[in-house]
């Protein structure tokens, strides 16, 4: 095109391609959400406007459990893989390279290399084992579980901002005489603190997913919102899925703007 | 360097350790070492009604490629698993080559945005990365589905007179996989392009380069790093899939994923099953390796 300025940027067909993509990543979505107000049980057809089935999502005990049961494990496993990923984040930037570094950054991120299938069935031979020895069919197997692999991605952002934060103020510390410990609760700490807020809101989003490690994992009656929601579409999606589906979309959304808010850098 | 200076790193070496050590523990405990366990598993005997007896056998091993003849014994090739396997890691290929074919432009879209506005293309991308698998694969099987947007438009325009039936087959399955994992590409490739210095492309086309020849001769060398990284994110989380193939291929069109879990349910074969988790560790360790020589062949050859 003539009246356009060449521009050396510009690839032919990339921004339609770009446009599509960000089409059909949406549509689907959108169409979910606007299907959770239909009035019908059927998702077949849409009947009409209605909030008809969030409340009786709010109303099916089965549906109040499992939401509880996922949010008490997400925060039981942000919080303990959140204070070992700020440890291990402590102990593996900002010092001189030592050996075996490598070997720590491996098994930490290593829940990020493995199928999650492949863990999910691991987990599961080790556990059934384990509840018939100790006869304990708790929650514990599973905050255990999610607090495992859940600390790769509290690790990673808490490893970024540290490594963002230079040591001159620690120094300083020290050089006024604050111990140690003092320097890290006065210093350190309140600097890291963006990046563990976001490193535990990335775990607590990463278990409140989990549904294939979830389901292998849990003793009967254990459902999570996940995997009650895989159990009901097993046997036919309803709109009451739609209604779930799009609650947890919303809390999503809203986390992850809180995580963008907290590790965007000031200019 | 002194005594003491020595002692000093060896202090700081202690320090990183003990630091990390209550992090190593929980993941020996609950991610690596249950693997060493389900190793062991896969050369015991199944258990009449699920787990094992505590005896060695190859069974589990041979039942991974082969199958025994109830009546005279006979060793065959199994053919159900074989093709489970061959249609996992085929659609594990499509699905890495066809989220880049798409995934590309996308990120090559975003990278050269203004920044503002490229901070939001960005989080538009990530928003589905973090929004839970299955929910996208109740949306995506919305959409596809016999009474779903597709047909519904198909059948409005009057393209077709029948519906599709594109529910419970590989290509729902490949469908789904892409929509799901497409943010894992697009997010590694935007993050090289981001970083390639445009002034290149000014080079290349004041020697009459096509764009054609720009892409191909200056774009891709200089991202790949980015394209091995988002292949492999893509591809290792597809050839284990497990909820998409379940909810959009039905029954019949398992993936190894679904049928490790049926050997863990209805099959109870735990052997086989843990023989087949180790069947694709290995192939997804294969998959790393190959990116790891890459991404230092990478750098090597440009620092």
């Amino acid at each position: 095109m003539a009246d356009r300025a060449f521009s050396v940027a510009r690839l032919p067909g990339f921004t339609a391609i770009a446009g599509l993509v960000f089409v059909c990543l949406y549509l689907p979505i959108l169409v979910l959400v606007v299907y959770s107000f239909n009035s019908g049980r059927s998702v077949a057809s849409f009947e009409g406007l209605s909030l008809h089935w969030y409340a009786d999502a709010w109303a099916n005990d089965r549906v109040v459990d499992a939401t509880l049961r996922s949010l008490t494990i997400a925060a039981c496993a942000a919080v303990i893989s959140t204070v070992l990923a700020t440890m291990a984040a402590l102990g593996t930037t900002r010092r001189r390279a030592f050996k075996g570094q490598t070997f720590i950054y491996v098994m930490i991120n290593q829940p990020l290399m493995v199928p999650e299938i492949v863990t999910a069935v691991a987990l599961l031979i080790l556990f059934a084992s384990v509840k018939v020895a100790t006869g304990y069919q708790g929650l514990g197997y599973l905050i255990l579980a999610h607090s495992a692999f859940c600390i790769p991605f509290a690790y990673l952002p808490i490893r970024a901002r540290l490594e963002g934060m230079d040591l001159t103020l620690e120094t300083a510390a020290a050089d006024l005489y604050a111990s140690p410990w003092h320097a890290f609760r006065r210093v350190t700490l309140p600097l890291l603190l963006p990046g563990i807020a976001a490193g535990m809101m990335l775990a607590f989003v990463t278990s409140l997913d989990d549904v294939v490690i979830t389901l292998f994992v849990q003793s009967a009656g254990q459902d999570t919102l996940p995997t009650y929601m895989l159990g009901q579409i097993r046997r036919q999606i309803t709109t009451e899925t739609y209604a779930i589906s799009t609650v947890l979309l919303g809390l999503t959304v809203v986390l992850l703007t809180l995580f963008f808010a907290l590790t965007r850098k000031k200019s | 360097m002194s005594a003491r200076e020595q002692r000093r790193i060896a202090a700081e070496a202690r320090a990183g350790w003990l630091l990390s050590l209550p992090a190593l523990l929980l993941l020996a405990v609950a991610a690596s070492g249950p693997l060493l366990i389900m190793l062991v598993y896969s050369f015991l005997e199944p258990g009449q009604y699920g787990n094992v007896e505590w005896r060695f056998s190859w069974d589990g091993w041979f039942g991974t490629l082969f199958s025994r003849d109830i009546f005279d014994g006979t060793v065959q090739l199994a053919d159900a698993h074989l093709t489970i396997l061959w249609r996992s890691v085929k659609l594990a290929l499509q699905t890495t080559l066809f989220t880049f074919v798409v995934g590309f432009p996308t990120a090559w879209f975003i990278a050269t945005r203004p920044p503002r506005a490229r901070a939001m293309w960005l989080f538009l991308i990530t928003i589905p990365f973090w929004t839970n698998l299955l929910i996208r694969t109740v949306a995506i099987n919305e959409i596809i589905r016999t009474e779903g947007l597709i047909n519904k438009v198909l059948l409005g325009i009057g393209l077709r007179t029948t519906p599709l039936d594109m529910l419970y087959s590989d290509f729902a399955v490949f469908v789904g996989m892409t929509y799901v994992y497409l943010p894992l590409m697009v997010l590694p490739l935007f993050a090289a392009i981001d970083r390639f210095d445009m002034r290149l492309l000014e080079a290349g086309y004041d020697l009459y380069a096509s764009r054609w020849k720009v892409l191909r001769r200056v774009i891709l060398p200089i991202v790949r790093p980015g394209i091995v990284a988002g292949s492999i994110l893509v591809f290792v989380p597809a050839l284990g899939a497990y909820v998409t193939p379940r909810i959009l291929g039905g029954g019949k069109n398992m993936m190894i994923g679904n049928f490790i879990e049926l050997q863990f349910g209805q099959g109870r074969n735990w052997p086989l099953g843990a023989a087949l988790s180790v069947i694709l560790l290995v192939i997804v360790m294969a998959a790393l390796l190959i990116y790891v020589r890459a991404a230092n062949r990478g750098t090597s050859s440009h620092g």
